[in-house]
Protein backbone atom coordinates (compact mmCIF):
# COMPACT_ATOMS: atom_id res chain seq x y z
CA UNK A 1 0.00 0.00 0.00
CA UNK A 2 1.25 3.43 -0.97
CA UNK A 3 -0.84 5.48 -3.15
CA UNK A 4 -4.64 5.47 -3.75
CA UNK A 5 -5.22 3.58 -7.25
CA UNK A 6 -3.13 0.51 -8.87
CA UNK A 7 -0.80 0.56 -6.29
CA UNK A 8 -3.28 -0.40 -3.23
CA UNK A 9 -5.09 -2.96 -4.89
CA UNK A 10 -3.46 -6.02 -4.02
CA UNK A 11 -4.51 -4.92 -0.25
CA UNK A 12 -7.71 -5.80 -1.48
CA UNK A 13 -8.07 -9.65 -1.88
CA UNK A 14 -11.98 -9.49 -3.68
CA UNK A 15 -10.61 -6.91 -6.72
CA UNK A 16 -8.93 -10.26 -7.84
CA UNK A 17 -11.64 -12.32 -8.45
CA UNK A 18 -13.63 -12.94 -11.78
CA UNK A 19 -17.43 -12.25 -12.11
CA UNK A 20 -19.34 -14.28 -14.84
CA UNK A 21 -15.71 -14.83 -16.30
CA UNK A 22 -14.33 -10.74 -16.39
CA UNK A 23 -12.21 -9.19 -13.57
CA UNK A 24 -14.28 -7.57 -11.45
CA UNK A 25 -14.93 -4.02 -11.94
CA UNK A 26 -16.14 -2.77 -8.21
CA UNK A 27 -18.15 0.37 -8.80
CA UNK A 28 -20.96 0.16 -6.01
CA UNK A 29 -18.81 1.11 -3.17
CA UNK A 30 -21.34 4.08 -2.07
CA UNK A 31 -23.37 1.17 -1.18
CA UNK A 32 -20.32 -0.80 0.95
CA UNK A 33 -16.54 -0.49 0.29
CA UNK A 34 -14.09 -3.62 -0.15
CA UNK A 35 -11.84 -4.30 2.75
CA UNK A 36 -8.48 -4.46 2.76
CA UNK A 37 -6.30 -7.54 3.97
CA UNK A 38 -5.40 -5.15 6.80
CA UNK A 39 -9.19 -4.97 7.78
CA UNK A 40 -9.51 -8.32 7.53
CA UNK A 41 -6.37 -9.23 9.53
CA UNK A 42 -7.55 -6.99 12.26
CA UNK A 43 -11.11 -8.54 12.97
CA UNK A 44 -10.01 -12.05 12.49
CA UNK A 45 -6.64 -11.33 15.02
CA UNK A 46 -9.24 -9.73 17.51
CA UNK A 47 -11.89 -12.98 17.67
CA UNK A 48 -8.56 -15.49 17.30
CA UNK A 49 -6.67 -13.63 20.23
CA UNK A 50 -8.43 -11.33 22.66
CA UNK A 51 -12.05 -11.64 22.35
CA UNK A 52 -14.45 -11.32 25.55
CA UNK A 53 -16.77 -8.82 26.59
CA UNK A 54 -16.09 -5.15 27.31
CA UNK A 55 -15.44 -2.56 30.03
CA UNK A 56 -16.37 -5.31 32.80
CA UNK A 57 -14.53 -8.88 32.25
CA UNK A 58 -12.37 -8.34 34.73
CA UNK A 59 -9.86 -11.30 32.99
CA UNK A 60 -6.93 -10.74 30.71
CA UNK A 61 -9.32 -11.41 27.59
CA UNK A 62 -11.55 -9.02 28.33
CA UNK A 63 -9.26 -6.53 29.22
CA UNK A 64 -7.41 -6.77 25.40
CA UNK A 65 -10.65 -6.27 23.91
CA UNK A 66 -11.96 -3.39 26.07
CA UNK A 67 -8.58 -2.10 25.45
CA UNK A 68 -9.15 -2.84 21.68
CA UNK A 69 -12.54 -1.12 21.64
CA UNK A 70 -11.15 1.97 23.46
CA UNK A 71 -8.36 2.40 21.21
CA UNK A 72 -10.64 2.53 18.22
CA UNK A 73 -13.09 5.32 19.49
CA UNK A 74 -9.59 7.47 20.16
CA UNK A 75 -8.92 6.57 16.41
CA UNK A 76 -11.89 7.02 15.00
CA UNK A 77 -11.89 10.97 17.08
CA UNK A 78 -8.46 11.38 15.62
CA UNK A 79 -9.88 10.42 12.10
CA UNK A 80 -12.41 13.02 12.05
CA UNK A 81 -11.30 15.91 14.10
CA UNK A 82 -13.34 15.79 17.48
CA UNK A 83 -12.03 17.46 20.33
CA UNK A 84 -12.75 14.32 22.78
CA UNK A 85 -13.16 10.68 22.93
CA UNK A 86 -16.49 11.41 24.64
CA UNK A 87 -17.77 13.07 22.15
CA UNK A 88 -17.30 9.60 19.73
CA UNK A 89 -20.29 7.05 19.96
CA UNK A 90 -20.18 4.02 18.28
CA UNK A 91 -23.69 2.81 17.08
CA UNK A 92 -24.38 -0.24 14.11
CA UNK A 93 -24.15 2.29 11.49
CA UNK A 94 -25.44 5.75 9.89
CA UNK A 95 -28.84 4.50 9.77
CA UNK A 96 -28.92 3.79 13.91
CA UNK A 97 -26.95 7.12 14.63
CA UNK A 98 -29.57 9.15 12.71
CA UNK A 99 -32.16 7.15 14.50
CA UNK A 100 -30.54 8.01 18.26
CA UNK A 101 -30.71 11.41 17.73
CA UNK A 102 -34.00 11.05 16.32
CA UNK A 103 -35.43 9.49 19.01
CA UNK A 104 -33.00 11.44 22.14
CA UNK A 105 -34.61 14.70 20.36
CA UNK A 106 -37.71 13.52 19.51
CA UNK A 107 -38.47 12.90 23.17
CA UNK A 108 -38.50 16.75 23.80
CA UNK A 109 -40.49 17.57 20.40
CA UNK A 110 -44.22 19.12 20.52
CA UNK A 111 -46.82 20.80 18.46
CA UNK A 112 -45.97 23.80 16.41
CA UNK A 113 -42.12 22.45 16.56
CA UNK A 114 -39.88 21.89 13.03
CA UNK A 115 -37.51 19.16 11.21
CA UNK A 116 -35.83 20.73 8.04
CA UNK A 117 -34.19 18.13 6.11
CA UNK A 118 -34.03 18.20 2.07
CA UNK A 119 -35.50 16.36 -1.05
CA UNK A 120 -32.12 15.07 -1.27
CA UNK A 121 -32.18 12.57 1.84
CA UNK A 122 -31.49 9.17 1.88
CA UNK A 123 -34.36 7.95 3.63
CA UNK A 124 -32.23 6.89 6.74
CA UNK A 125 -32.13 10.43 7.26
CA UNK A 126 -35.93 11.29 6.51
CA UNK A 127 -38.03 8.87 8.26
CA UNK A 128 -36.68 8.67 11.59
CA UNK A 129 -37.40 12.67 11.70
CA UNK A 130 -41.24 11.51 9.76
CA UNK A 131 -41.33 8.81 12.50
CA UNK A 132 -40.46 11.53 15.44
CA UNK A 133 -42.67 14.32 14.13
CA UNK A 134 -45.53 11.76 13.56
CA UNK A 135 -45.10 10.65 17.36
CA UNK A 136 -44.73 14.39 18.58
CA UNK A 137 -47.00 16.39 16.95
CA UNK A 138 -44.21 18.65 14.85
CA UNK A 139 -43.65 19.11 11.27
CA UNK A 140 -41.51 18.27 8.76
CA UNK A 141 -40.25 20.54 6.35
CA UNK A 142 -37.95 19.74 3.23
CA UNK A 143 -35.51 22.06 1.78
CA UNK A 144 -36.43 21.92 -2.16
CA UNK A 145 -33.25 20.59 -4.99
CA UNK A 146 -32.97 23.00 -7.38
CA UNK A 147 -30.76 23.31 -10.83
CA UNK A 148 -28.88 20.13 -11.20
CA UNK A 149 -29.32 19.00 -8.28
CA UNK A 150 -28.39 21.71 -5.30
CA UNK A 151 -30.32 22.51 -2.30
CA UNK A 152 -32.40 25.78 -2.40
CA UNK A 153 -30.79 28.02 -0.46
CA UNK A 154 -33.37 30.85 -0.61
CA UNK A 155 -35.67 28.16 0.46
CA UNK A 156 -33.42 26.86 2.97
CA UNK A 157 -33.38 30.77 4.54
CA UNK A 158 -37.63 30.81 4.34
CA UNK A 159 -37.72 27.57 6.34
CA UNK A 160 -35.34 28.19 8.69
CA UNK A 161 -37.21 30.17 11.85
CA UNK A 162 -37.02 30.09 15.67
CA UNK A 163 -39.61 26.81 15.34
CA UNK A 164 -36.42 24.64 14.05
CA UNK A 165 -35.53 22.42 16.48
CA UNK A 166 -33.21 20.37 14.00
CA UNK A 167 -31.85 20.81 10.42
CA UNK A 168 -30.83 17.36 9.43
CA UNK A 169 -29.07 17.30 5.76
CA UNK A 170 -26.72 14.81 3.84
CA UNK A 171 -23.08 16.43 3.65
CA UNK A 172 -22.74 14.87 0.18
CA UNK A 173 -25.79 13.67 -1.36
CA UNK A 174 -25.38 9.30 -2.37
CA UNK A 175 -27.50 10.16 -5.91
CA UNK A 176 -26.68 13.46 -7.22
CA UNK A 177 -23.17 13.67 -5.54
CA UNK A 178 -23.82 16.97 -4.34
CA UNK A 179 -21.57 18.54 -1.74
CA UNK A 180 -23.49 20.54 0.50
CA UNK A 181 -22.39 23.96 1.80
CA UNK A 182 -21.89 22.62 5.26
CA UNK A 183 -20.43 25.87 6.98
CA UNK A 184 -23.25 28.02 5.97
CA UNK A 185 -26.12 25.48 6.94
CA UNK A 186 -24.21 24.94 10.30
CA UNK A 187 -23.65 28.52 10.75
CA UNK A 188 -27.39 29.34 9.90
CA UNK A 189 -28.57 26.88 11.95
CA UNK A 190 -27.25 27.27 14.74
CA UNK A 191 -27.72 31.14 14.59
CA UNK A 192 -31.75 29.98 14.43
CA UNK A 193 -31.20 27.78 17.72
CA UNK A 194 -31.57 24.81 15.74
CA UNK A 195 -29.54 21.38 16.15
CA UNK A 196 -27.46 20.70 12.96
CA UNK A 197 -27.08 16.95 12.12
CA UNK A 198 -25.42 15.87 9.29
CA UNK A 199 -25.78 12.40 6.99
CA UNK A 200 -22.23 11.86 6.23
CA UNK A 201 -22.63 8.21 4.92
CA UNK A 202 -21.31 9.48 1.76
CA UNK A 203 -18.88 12.22 3.62
CA UNK A 204 -16.62 10.37 6.27
CA UNK A 205 -15.01 7.67 3.62
CA UNK A 206 -14.06 10.27 1.03
CA UNK A 207 -13.16 13.63 2.50
CA UNK A 208 -10.84 15.25 5.26
CA UNK A 209 -13.10 16.07 8.20
CA UNK A 210 -12.45 18.31 11.22
CA UNK A 211 -15.87 17.99 12.94
CA UNK A 212 -14.41 20.30 15.60
CA UNK A 213 -13.74 23.11 13.51
CA UNK A 214 -16.55 22.31 11.33
CA UNK A 215 -18.82 22.30 14.22
CA UNK A 216 -22.21 20.47 13.15
CA UNK A 217 -24.09 18.91 16.47
CA UNK A 218 -24.09 15.85 15.44
CA UNK A 219 -21.90 14.14 12.38
CA UNK A 220 -23.16 10.23 11.35
CA UNK A 221 -21.21 7.90 9.33
CA UNK A 222 -20.72 4.12 8.88
CA UNK A 223 -17.85 1.99 8.71
CA UNK A 224 -18.52 -0.25 6.07
CA UNK A 225 -18.49 2.17 3.29
CA UNK A 226 -15.22 3.29 4.00
CA UNK A 227 -12.92 0.04 3.93
CA UNK A 228 -14.38 -1.33 7.48
CA UNK A 229 -16.81 -3.83 8.43
CA UNK A 230 -20.60 -3.74 8.45
CA UNK A 231 -22.22 -3.63 11.74
CA UNK A 232 -19.90 -0.35 12.78
CA UNK A 233 -21.16 3.00 13.03
CA UNK A 234 -20.41 6.63 14.53
CA UNK A 235 -22.52 9.03 16.24
CA UNK A 236 -20.63 11.67 16.54
CA UNK A 237 -21.84 14.72 18.70
CA UNK A 238 -20.56 17.79 20.09
CA UNK A 239 -19.77 17.37 23.66
CA UNK A 240 -22.34 20.41 25.25
CA UNK A 241 -25.31 19.08 23.10
CA UNK A 242 -24.93 15.57 24.23
CA UNK A 243 -24.73 16.10 28.00
CA UNK A 244 -28.10 17.84 27.47
CA UNK A 245 -29.59 14.58 26.08
CA UNK A 246 -31.08 11.36 27.64
CA UNK A 247 -30.32 8.56 26.56
CA UNK A 248 -32.50 7.16 23.27
CA UNK A 249 -32.11 3.46 24.58
CA UNK A 250 -31.45 1.54 27.76
CA UNK A 251 -30.02 -1.33 28.75
CA UNK A 252 -26.78 -2.51 29.96
CA UNK A 253 -23.49 -0.28 30.27
CA UNK A 254 -25.23 2.66 29.87
CA UNK A 255 -25.92 2.94 33.77
CA UNK A 256 -23.79 3.71 36.35
CA UNK A 257 -26.25 2.40 39.43
CA UNK A 258 -29.19 0.69 39.44
CA UNK A 259 -32.43 0.36 41.65
CA UNK A 260 -35.67 -1.18 40.49
CA UNK A 261 -37.50 1.62 39.80
CA UNK A 262 -35.07 4.23 38.54
CA UNK A 263 -30.83 4.75 37.17
CA UNK A 264 -28.62 6.71 37.16
CA UNK A 265 -26.83 6.79 33.72
CA UNK A 266 -23.52 6.50 32.92
CA UNK A 267 -20.96 8.74 31.45
CA UNK A 268 -20.45 9.68 28.15
CA UNK A 269 -19.90 8.20 25.58
CA UNK A 270 -21.10 4.72 27.28
CA UNK A 271 -24.60 6.58 28.15
CA UNK A 272 -25.41 5.94 24.74
CA UNK A 273 -24.14 2.62 24.05
CA UNK A 274 -26.52 -0.10 25.67
CA UNK A 275 -25.49 -3.62 24.98
CA UNK A 276 -23.02 -5.47 24.02
CA UNK A 277 -21.24 -3.17 21.48
CA UNK A 278 -19.59 -3.90 18.07
CA UNK A 279 -16.31 -4.92 18.88
CA UNK A 280 -15.03 -6.75 16.09
CA UNK A 281 -16.83 -3.95 13.99
CA UNK A 282 -14.43 -1.16 16.47
CA UNK A 283 -11.49 -3.66 15.65
CA UNK A 284 -11.87 -3.37 12.08
CA UNK A 285 -12.94 0.11 11.73
CA UNK A 286 -10.11 1.30 13.40
CA UNK A 287 -7.68 -0.59 10.89
CA UNK A 288 -10.15 0.98 8.40
CA UNK A 289 -8.97 4.54 9.94
CA UNK A 290 -5.60 3.67 10.09
CA UNK A 291 -5.33 2.74 6.48
CA UNK A 292 -7.23 5.62 4.94
CA UNK A 293 -4.85 7.71 6.96
CA UNK A 294 -1.38 6.24 5.39
CA UNK A 295 -3.13 6.98 1.91
CA UNK A 296 -4.17 10.24 2.97
CA UNK A 297 -7.45 11.68 3.04
CA UNK A 298 -6.49 14.53 1.03
CA UNK A 299 -4.66 12.60 -1.32
CA UNK A 300 -7.87 9.96 -1.42
CA UNK A 301 -10.42 12.76 -2.08
CA UNK A 302 -8.35 13.82 -5.27
CA UNK A 303 -8.09 10.52 -6.21
CA UNK A 304 -11.84 9.71 -6.44
CA UNK A 305 -12.40 12.95 -7.74
CA UNK A 306 -10.17 12.27 -11.00
CA UNK A 307 -11.88 9.15 -11.10
CA UNK A 308 -15.11 11.33 -11.03
CA UNK A 309 -14.02 13.73 -13.65
CA UNK A 310 -13.32 11.21 -16.17
CA UNK A 311 -16.61 9.44 -15.28
CA UNK A 312 -18.24 12.33 -16.18
CA UNK A 313 -16.32 12.83 -19.59
CA UNK A 314 -16.94 9.31 -20.58
CA UNK A 315 -20.76 9.28 -19.44
CA UNK A 316 -21.14 12.54 -21.63
CA UNK A 317 -20.18 11.31 -25.11
CA UNK A 318 -22.17 8.37 -24.73
CA UNK A 319 -25.15 9.16 -26.95
CA UNK A 320 -28.50 8.69 -25.10
CA UNK A 321 -27.17 8.88 -21.67
CA UNK A 322 -28.71 11.31 -18.63
CA UNK A 323 -26.67 12.17 -15.78
CA UNK A 324 -28.04 13.32 -12.90
CA UNK A 325 -26.21 15.91 -10.40
CA UNK A 326 -23.64 18.53 -10.73
CA UNK A 327 -21.59 17.99 -13.93
CA UNK A 328 -18.22 19.10 -12.51
CA UNK A 329 -16.28 16.80 -10.37
CA UNK A 330 -14.32 19.57 -8.45
CA UNK A 331 -18.09 20.34 -6.64
CA UNK A 332 -19.24 16.38 -6.63
CA UNK A 333 -18.59 13.49 -3.99
CA UNK A 334 -17.09 9.90 -5.95
CA UNK A 335 -20.82 9.00 -7.38
CA UNK A 336 -22.01 9.88 -10.86
CA UNK A 337 -25.75 8.63 -11.66
CA UNK A 338 -26.67 8.34 -14.76
CA UNK A 339 -29.60 6.04 -16.79
CA UNK A 340 -29.46 5.29 -20.50
CA UNK A 341 -32.06 5.69 -22.59
CA UNK A 342 -34.72 3.31 -22.96
CA UNK A 343 -32.93 1.02 -20.09
CA UNK A 344 -34.78 0.30 -17.16
CA UNK A 345 -31.70 0.83 -14.91
CA UNK A 346 -32.32 -2.67 -13.43
CA UNK A 347 -31.37 -3.82 -16.87
CA UNK A 348 -28.78 -1.71 -17.10
CA UNK A 349 -27.06 -3.02 -14.18
CA UNK A 350 -28.07 -6.74 -14.71
CA UNK A 351 -26.42 -5.95 -18.35
CA UNK A 352 -23.07 -4.59 -16.79
CA UNK A 353 -23.02 -7.44 -14.33
CA UNK A 354 -23.12 -9.92 -16.92
CA UNK A 355 -19.58 -7.94 -17.86
CA UNK A 356 -18.33 -8.26 -14.50
CA UNK A 357 -19.21 -4.54 -13.56
CA UNK A 358 -20.90 -3.97 -10.06
CA UNK A 359 -23.16 -0.49 -9.84
CA UNK A 360 -26.45 0.07 -7.99
CA UNK A 361 -29.61 0.72 -9.87
CA UNK A 362 -32.84 1.71 -8.81
CA UNK A 363 -34.34 4.73 -6.30
CA UNK A 364 -30.69 4.78 -3.79
CA UNK A 365 -32.93 5.12 -0.71
CA UNK A 366 -34.14 8.27 -1.64
CA UNK A 367 -37.82 8.42 -3.50
CA UNK A 368 -38.49 11.62 -2.97
CA UNK A 369 -35.41 12.45 -4.65
CA UNK A 370 -36.56 10.35 -7.46
CA UNK A 371 -40.39 12.37 -7.12
CA UNK A 372 -38.48 15.24 -8.05
CA UNK A 373 -36.91 14.35 -10.83
CA UNK A 374 -39.40 12.48 -12.19
CA UNK A 375 -37.53 9.21 -13.05
CA UNK A 376 -38.35 5.50 -11.34
CA UNK A 377 -34.25 5.38 -10.56
CA UNK A 378 -30.91 5.51 -12.05
CA UNK A 379 -27.84 3.55 -12.01
CA UNK A 380 -25.02 4.77 -10.53
CA UNK A 381 -21.08 4.25 -10.47
CA UNK A 382 -19.75 5.08 -7.34
CA UNK A 383 -15.70 4.87 -6.36
CA UNK A 384 -13.03 4.34 -3.50
CA UNK A 385 -9.57 4.46 -2.83
CA UNK A 386 -9.06 1.02 -4.73
CA UNK A 387 -10.78 2.31 -8.11
CA UNK A 388 -9.11 3.14 -11.77
CA UNK A 389 -9.62 4.92 -14.77
CA UNK A 390 -9.23 1.96 -16.76
CA UNK A 391 -12.00 0.77 -14.79
CA UNK A 392 -13.80 3.99 -15.85
CA UNK A 393 -13.12 3.20 -19.44
CA UNK A 394 -14.42 -0.47 -18.76
CA UNK A 395 -17.68 1.06 -17.74
CA UNK A 396 -17.97 3.30 -20.79
CA UNK A 397 -17.38 0.69 -23.18
CA UNK A 398 -19.79 -1.46 -21.81
CA UNK A 399 -22.60 1.62 -20.88
CA UNK A 400 -22.10 2.42 -24.67
CA UNK A 401 -23.38 -0.88 -26.05
CA UNK A 402 -26.08 -0.88 -23.30
CA UNK A 403 -28.77 1.39 -25.61
CA UNK A 404 -30.73 -1.44 -28.08
CA UNK A 405 -29.08 -4.58 -25.51
CA UNK A 406 -32.14 -5.93 -25.03
CA UNK B 1 -28.56 -15.50 -18.77
CA UNK B 2 -30.97 -13.28 -17.24
CA UNK B 3 -32.70 -12.25 -20.51
CA UNK B 4 -34.19 -14.93 -22.55
CA UNK B 5 -35.50 -14.37 -25.81
CA UNK B 6 -38.72 -14.52 -24.79
CA UNK B 7 -38.03 -11.51 -22.38
CA UNK B 8 -36.81 -9.77 -24.82
CA UNK B 9 -38.70 -10.33 -27.82
CA UNK B 10 -41.98 -9.25 -25.05
CA UNK B 11 -40.27 -6.46 -23.30
CA UNK B 12 -39.42 -5.10 -27.52
CA UNK B 13 -43.06 -6.03 -28.71
CA UNK B 14 -45.52 -6.35 -25.51
CA UNK B 15 -48.79 -7.94 -27.19
CA UNK B 16 -51.26 -7.11 -24.00
CA UNK B 17 -49.58 -3.29 -22.90
CA UNK B 18 -52.27 -0.65 -22.98
CA UNK B 19 -55.12 0.51 -21.23
CA UNK B 20 -59.13 -0.57 -21.29
CA UNK B 21 -61.83 1.81 -21.08
CA UNK B 22 -64.06 1.42 -18.16
CA UNK B 23 -62.43 -2.27 -16.68
CA UNK B 24 -64.17 -4.57 -14.60
CA UNK B 25 -61.03 -4.18 -12.36
CA UNK B 26 -58.05 -2.90 -11.77
CA UNK B 27 -55.04 -2.44 -9.71
CA UNK B 28 -51.58 -1.43 -9.26
CA UNK B 29 -48.48 -1.34 -7.13
CA UNK B 30 -45.03 -0.31 -6.73
CA UNK B 31 -42.04 -2.69 -6.38
CA UNK B 32 -40.77 -2.25 -3.18
CA UNK B 33 -36.94 -2.95 -5.01
CA UNK B 34 -37.01 -0.72 -7.73
CA UNK B 35 -40.29 1.40 -7.10
CA UNK B 36 -41.39 0.34 -10.38
CA UNK B 37 -45.29 0.69 -10.42
CA UNK B 38 -47.64 -1.48 -12.73
CA UNK B 39 -51.22 -1.42 -13.25
CA UNK B 40 -53.44 -4.10 -14.73
CA UNK B 41 -57.29 -3.62 -15.94
CA UNK B 42 -59.44 -6.38 -16.93
CA UNK B 43 -62.47 -7.06 -18.47
CA UNK B 44 -64.72 -10.02 -17.06
CA UNK B 45 -67.90 -11.94 -18.13
CA UNK B 46 -69.51 -14.65 -16.12
CA UNK B 47 -66.49 -15.27 -13.76
CA UNK B 48 -63.90 -15.39 -17.01
CA UNK B 49 -61.10 -13.00 -17.46
CA UNK B 50 -61.92 -11.83 -21.15
CA UNK B 51 -59.88 -9.33 -21.60
CA UNK B 52 -57.24 -7.61 -20.01
CA UNK B 53 -54.19 -4.98 -20.38
CA UNK B 54 -50.93 -3.65 -18.00
CA UNK B 55 -48.82 -0.70 -18.47
CA UNK B 56 -46.33 1.71 -16.40
CA UNK B 57 -42.72 1.76 -16.12
CA UNK B 58 -41.01 -0.89 -15.10
CA UNK B 59 -38.16 -3.33 -16.23
CA UNK B 60 -37.55 -5.61 -18.84
CA UNK B 61 -38.34 -8.62 -17.01
CA UNK B 62 -41.21 -6.83 -15.30
CA UNK B 63 -42.86 -6.15 -18.68
CA UNK B 64 -42.36 -9.12 -20.24
CA UNK B 65 -44.09 -11.73 -17.16
CA UNK B 66 -46.94 -9.28 -17.36
CA UNK B 67 -47.35 -9.87 -20.65
CA UNK B 68 -46.67 -13.71 -20.59
CA UNK B 69 -49.45 -13.49 -17.24
CA UNK B 70 -51.97 -11.87 -19.81
CA UNK B 71 -52.10 -13.80 -22.07
CA UNK B 72 -52.10 -17.12 -19.99
CA UNK B 73 -55.55 -15.73 -18.06
CA UNK B 74 -57.42 -14.20 -20.73
CA UNK B 75 -59.86 -16.85 -21.61
CA UNK B 76 -59.15 -18.74 -18.25
CA UNK B 77 -61.74 -18.38 -15.20
CA UNK B 78 -61.28 -15.92 -12.28
CA UNK B 79 -60.22 -18.64 -9.91
CA UNK B 80 -57.86 -20.26 -11.91
CA UNK B 81 -55.49 -17.10 -11.49
CA UNK B 82 -55.31 -17.38 -7.74
CA UNK B 83 -53.56 -20.66 -8.60
CA UNK B 84 -50.85 -19.50 -10.81
CA UNK B 85 -47.18 -19.51 -9.14
CA UNK B 86 -43.68 -17.33 -9.87
CA UNK B 87 -42.74 -21.11 -11.38
CA UNK B 88 -45.76 -20.87 -14.17
CA UNK B 89 -44.28 -17.44 -15.10
CA UNK B 90 -40.66 -18.54 -15.09
CA UNK B 91 -42.00 -21.31 -17.51
CA UNK B 92 -43.11 -19.41 -19.54
CA UNK B 93 -40.33 -16.58 -19.82
CA UNK B 94 -38.00 -19.27 -20.16
CA UNK B 95 -35.36 -17.63 -18.05
CA UNK B 96 -33.62 -18.39 -14.81
CA UNK B 97 -33.83 -15.39 -12.90
CA UNK B 98 -32.14 -14.42 -9.72
CA UNK B 99 -33.23 -14.31 -6.13
CA UNK B 100 -32.89 -10.38 -6.30
CA UNK B 101 -35.03 -10.03 -9.15
CA UNK B 102 -38.00 -12.44 -8.44
CA UNK B 103 -40.43 -10.09 -7.21
CA UNK B 104 -40.02 -8.44 -11.18
CA UNK B 105 -41.76 -11.69 -12.31
CA UNK B 106 -44.38 -11.76 -9.07
CA UNK B 107 -45.40 -8.06 -8.63
CA UNK B 108 -47.74 -8.55 -12.26
CA UNK B 109 -49.20 -11.74 -10.78
CA UNK B 110 -49.70 -9.91 -7.43
CA UNK B 111 -51.32 -6.98 -9.02
CA UNK B 112 -53.63 -9.04 -11.37
CA UNK B 113 -55.03 -11.04 -8.16
CA UNK B 114 -55.15 -7.84 -6.28
CA UNK B 115 -57.22 -6.65 -9.30
CA UNK B 116 -59.62 -9.52 -9.25
CA UNK B 117 -59.83 -9.54 -5.73
CA UNK B 118 -61.05 -6.28 -5.61
CA UNK B 119 -58.45 -4.67 -3.67
CA UNK B 120 -58.26 -0.60 -3.19
CA UNK B 121 -55.27 1.10 -4.64
CA UNK B 122 -52.84 2.90 -1.55
CA UNK B 123 -52.04 6.21 -2.19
Amino acid sequence: MSAPGESCRPDFPILSRLVNGAPLVYLDSAASSQKPRQVIEAVSRYYERSHGNVHRSIHTLGEEATELYEGARDAVRAFVGAASREEIVFTRGTTEAINLVAQAVGRTLGPGDEILVSEMEHHSNLIPWQMACRDRGASLKAVPVVGEGFLDMEAFSRLLSPRTRVVALAHVSNVLGTINPVAEIIRRGREAGALVLLDGAQGAPHLPLDLASMGPDFYAFSGHKMLGPTGIGVLYARRETLERLEPAWGGGEMIKEVWIDHAQWNDLPWRFEPGTPPIAGAVGLHAAVEYLDKLGMARVAAHERDLTARCLDALMRIPGVTIYGPRNAEIKGAVVAFNVEGVHPHDGAALLDERGIAVRAGHHCAQPLMKRLGIVGTLRASFSVYNTPAEIERLAEAVGDLRGAL
Amino acid sequence: MVYSSVIRERFRAPRYRGSLPEPDASFEDVNPLCGDRIRIECRIAGGTVTDARHRGDSCAICAASADVLLESVIGQSVDSVSTLTAADLLERLQADVRASRMKCVTLPLTVLQGALEGREVAR
